[in-house]
């Protein structure tokens, strides 16, 4: 695999990015945090994680113009990776808060449904509604590392990768172009969590920035 | 479906793991790094490390150890143990911790608590509750002294109907709280998950105390682990079953090969429960 420039961890103060950064060196791939525009802006690609709160993680982004850094890196066509609350800042409109968000990918995020335990937290299965380059052998129905207590809602049919079953059926994976986030923790989730974040950098050195996109 | 976890704890002095797994060829069977990768192949969900640390300049010696499991071990991975306030959750939250519990300094002051969830988010907040059965044999030290305005003192105090109460300092000292209640108030002030130890079951291997379980997995949404008196694998299956447990904690059935994880999740998947088999 040909060297490439660290790829990017977004620094917005939400979580554990330490153990992100670990996942990627583990597996050989240099990583780097960073919390300012202009190095997000040259990133050759982008991991975007987080847990918390959607209202004060959304108030640091824009507040250091971070937010205007991520949709730009996202229609210049960077791979990104978004994880946990990472996945939910992406999409238009959150009912924690009452608030929007990126508006990277078409859709909303709300509670998830009373009867099973919030936060759904734990091992569960991801159901494949169809295939994605980050999700090249891993075989469909794998179990990965939830924590969470709302959910992303996508407008569009096409923008759902995979789902899970807790008390509804929600998306567990989303994508865009070059976007895909996952509603669980990869670098929580073993071997396989590893492997999409493998899958994740050779899509990202096969597909040079600006070239081909992370996927379709 | 979401799957029940099972949860290996390990017990940190200094930097080294006490009664650690005793019965595989380990090269250092006191060395965190090791048994926590010992137990993620084996198949655990999740690791708890309680760190029972006693002298204050060794205090930071977890801080280390999390970070490097936390570099090696990419499954979750909870400390607790002295955990004083919010600054302390900070700082075991940067070194690779998901989860922080906190028990003792969460009753003497619950505002400490709900400002950790609020910084940090509930999903890494857990509760840690020691709780025993009210009655004769019940300890008789000096009760916990609980300001005046303690909810402890008022709403959550144990009452007629109270079957359990909440103990603090290693399950030690009474606090005069009712543990159902404490639960519940808990997570209102932002606790993710309850750690629930039946200080009567544990270090006993008869079993977990599934009416504890059950009636604190019936007060709260959250999740519920379920701790102490595990002495095989059927003690698991009963929490869970009758428990309503989310999850089952145990320490020495594994560290001294009484039984191993991948035996437990076989036998809990033989009894009809979702469980994640090992990683491989």
């Amino acid at each position: 695999m040909p060297a490439m420039e660290p790829i990017v961890i977004v620094d917005y103060g939400a979580g554990n990015l330490r153990s992100v950064q670990k996942a990627f060196e583990h597996l050989g791939h240099a990583a780097a945090i960073a919390d300012d525009p202009d190095t997000v802006a040259k990133a050759p690609a982008i991991v975007f994680p987080g847990q918390g709160a959607c209202p004060p993680a959304m108030a640091t982004l824009n507040r250091h113009g971070m937010a205007d850094a991520l949709r730009q890196a996202v229609r210049s066509g960077t791979p990104f990776f978004g994880v946990c609350l990472g996945l939910q800042l992406l999409f238009d409109w959150s009912e924690e808060g009452d608030m929007p968000g990126l508006g990277i990918i078409p859709g909303r995020v709300v509670r998830l449904p009373r009867g099973p335990r919030v936060p759904h937290m734990g091992w569960n299965e991801v159901r494949l509604a169809r295939s994605h380059p980050v999700f090249e052998g891993v075989p469909d129905e794998s179990l990965f590392y939830f924590v969470h207590s709302y959910h992303a809602v996508p407008s569009r049919p096409e923008s759902v990768v995979a789902t899970t079953d807790h008390g509804i059926a929600f998306c567990s994976v989303a994508a865009r172009d070059n976007v895909i986030a996952t509603q669980f923790h990869p670098e929580k989730s073993g071997p396989l969590g590893l492997r999409l974040y493998d899958n994740f950098v050779r899509c990202v050195v096969s597909s040079p920035r600006g070239g081909t996109r992370v996927s379709h | 479906m979401l799957t029940k976890r099972v949860i290996p704890c390990l017990d940190v002095n200094a930097g080294r793991v006490v009664k650690g797994v005793s019965f595989v060829n380990l090269r250092d069977a006191g060395d965190p790094v090791e048994l926590a990768s010992y137990y993620d192949r084996e198949g655990a969900d999740e690791l708890v490390f309680l760190d029972i640390t006693a002298s204050a300049e060794e205090r930071d010696t977890i801080i280390e150890v999390v970070k490097r499991v936390s570099e090696q071990v990419f499954i979750p991975l909870t400390v607790g143990g002295g955990v004083r306030n919010a600054g302390d959750v900070r700082r075991l939250l940067q070194a690779g911790a998901d989860k922080v519990s906190m028990n003792t300094a969460a009753v003497m002051d619950p505002r400490v608590f709900k400002e950790a969830a609020d910084a940090f988010g509930n999903q890494c907040m857990v509760i840690a509750i020691d709780a025993r059965r009210i009655g004769p044999g019940a300890p008789t030290a000096p009760p916990a002294p609980l300001p005046a305005d303690h909810p402890g003192r008022g709403p959550l105090a144990v009452d007629a109907g109270s079957r359990w109460e909440v103990y603090v300092r290693g399950g030690r000292t009474p606090t005069g709280i009712d543990a159902v209640k404490w639960a519940r108030y808990m997570q209102e002030q932002g606790a993710g998950e309850v750690l629930l130890t039946s200080m009567d079951e544990d270090g006993r291997k008869d079993g977990y105390d599934n009416g504890l379980n059950r009636a604190v997995s019936e007060a709260v949404t959250v999740p519920v682990i379920a701790s102490g008196g595990a002495g095989n694998a059927a003690h698991m299956r009963d929490a869970i079953v009758d428990g309503h447990a989310d999850a089952v904690l145990a320490a020495s059935i594994f560290h001294y090969g009484e039984t191993s994880i991948v035996g437990v999740k076989q036998y809990l998947r033989r009894s009809g429960l979702p469980i994640r088999l090992g990683p491989a």
